[in-house]
């Protein structure tokens, strides 16, 4: 039987990772993140875990001590936020790229300067091209059920690739909520054993890791890391049917909300989807026809399923909690990856797609903005001409 | 040399499932500097043996008998070691002229 409790998305992981009982943590504390590995201590310290909990001088050397560990063979995970992130940027690479299958959560934190502690996506969309999957939650219950099928994911045989779990810093990561915790033994019979393909530790058939790879093999190497990618999302789906069929709740690559009759369409990940939900169930009972689209997945980007979703509106607009700075109209991550699913995936007569960034460094983000933006994307549908592709909500001009 | 194997067939991660095939890898080739032995000196007292960080100096029934040239990368560090200069760093071209002659 489930246990229903009031908890906040940092301890919601901290309970998926006592029931997954990872053989290695090695993490460093930070804002947001730090509970979720506080809390996680204590059940070292209580025995509650076999864990071996690596405590580290820095997320440089947590990241190398997860991929040490990792490469021995051993089922590991760990956590971090922003900065902390940042300094793992190099070695996120190297999990990757020898394929060594580490859950990580991150709880979404903007990046300095100036120093801030509050939500936005900047620091996971930084390490978006490392070759982590990334899969992002609306709400503790969500970062809870991402956890534990993130360990099925990174470690199927297919893919041996690292996941990043992500929730929004301390909008979920500390708000409570009631959340599902399942049986401890229904998750270690969910996630099962894991059976490293290249354990360190096997010394009948020692191997070399992280040999030097130049022109002549390299290029091999990452077209293999391509082909993972390129699986994943099928895997993903096969693992959230499991979890389905034994949970009794629904995952996929996205979810749609209210989308499929409507007639405008917003696209937002995270908690704010959370929000955007009342304001469509609001416009509806006016007769609105709005939806929702709210990607789960990031990497590996889902353009064609996502645009097939979207492709009957007359407007859609991205949400984006961060800024690729330099790129296109500088626009968010998320839109400019929509943009070009559209390009590629799209319609012959073209859809209105436009970027409202919002929410940098924890703005708040509230019911009569995104009402707004609906309102912005209905005059859009209509006469078919953006006056700008990206559009700054809530920021003082 | 036979056709390497493409993405397909290639292990993944990089991983390398032969153990000691370094032992295959000619890093001798980028050597500037030859380690060359005057015998006469050597007491093979071993220091050359324990700091050698390519495993390139050669020992037979305990007494040094040289060095393997298809591994030595040349970085002297047998010379800086040895206690009474029996080894001397020359550079290749010159050793490569020697051999001919």
């Amino acid at each position: 039987m489930s246990d229903y409790r009031a908890l906040d998305g940092n301890q919601a992981v901290a309970e998926a990772m006592r029931q997954i009982n990872p053989d290695v943590i090695a993490a460093y504390p930070i804002t947001p993140q730090t509970e979720a590995v506080q809390v996680f201590s204590q059940f070292v310290a209580d025995g509650q875990v076999d864990t071996e909990f690596v405590t580290v001088e820095s997320e440089h050397s947590a990241m190398s001590a997860c991929v040490g560990a990792a490469g021995a063979g051993a089922r590991v995970m760990t956590a971090t936020s922003s900065a902390g992130l940042a300094l793992m940027w190099e070695i996120t690479y190297v999990a990757a790229s020898l394929r060594l299958p580490i859950v990580m959560m991150v709880a979404n934190r903007a990046l300095s300067a100036p120093i801030n502690i509050h939500c936005d996506h900047s620091d996971t969309m930084g390490a978006r091209d490392n070759g982590w999957l990334q899969i992002f939650s609306e709400s503790p219950q969500e970062a809870y059920d991402n956890m534990i099928q993130a360990i099925r994911i990174a470690e199927h045989p297919e893919l041996l690739l690292p996941v990043m779990v992500n929730q929004d810093g301390f909008i979920t990561s500390h708000a409570v909520e009631r959340v599902e915790i399942f049986d401890d033994s229904a998750v270690k019979d969910f996630i099962g054993e894991y059976s490293p393909r290249y354990p360190l530790l096997n010394v009948d058939k020692p191997v070399t890791f992280g040999a030097l790879d130049f022109y002549d093999f390299y290029f091999e190497h990452k077209r293999q890391q391509v082909e993972a990618l390129g699986q994943a999302k099928e895997v993903i789906l096969a693992v959230a049917a499991d979890f389905n069929k034994r949970f009794n709740r629904s995952y996929g690559l996205f979810e749609t909300y209210r989308l499929d009759d409507a007639e405008v369409g917003i696209v937002v990940m995270s908690s704010t989807a959370g929000t955007a939900k009342v304001v469509v169930d609001e416009l509806r009972g006016r007769g609105v026809k709005v939806g929702l689209l709210k990607p789960r997945v990031f990497r590996p980007f889902p353009a064609e399923e996502m645009v097939d979703a979207l492709k009957h509106l007359k407007a859609v607009a991205v949400l984006d909690r961060s800024v690729a700075f330099g790129a296109m109209q500088n626009a968010g991550p998320l839109f400019l990856e929509l943009a070009a699913g559209f390009q590629a995936y799209g319609p012959a007569a073209r859809i209105p797609v436009v970027d409202y960034v919002f929410g940098l460094g924890g703005r708040d983000i509230g019911p009569t903005q995104i009402e707004a933006v609906y309102g912005d994307l209905r005059r859009l549908a209509s006469d078919g001409r953006p006056e700008r592709l990206v559009t700054y909500l809530g920021v003082r001009e | 040399m036979a056709k390497a194997k493409g993405w397909r067939d290639l292990p993944i991660g990089g991983v390398i499932e032969e153990a000691g095939c370094a032992r295959d890898l000619n890093t001798g080739a980028w050597r500037a500097f030859r380690p060359l032995l005057d015998k006469a000196k050597c007491t093979s007292c071993l220091q050359c043996w324990m700091f050698c960080p390519d495993m390139s100096v050669e020992v037979q029934d305990g007494k040094m008998t040289g060095f393997d040239l298809y591994h030595c990368k040349g970085c002297g560090i047998c010379a800086e070691t040895c206690p009474v200069d029996a080894i001397a760093m020359v550079g290749e071209a010159e050793a490569a002229k020697e051999e001919t002659q």
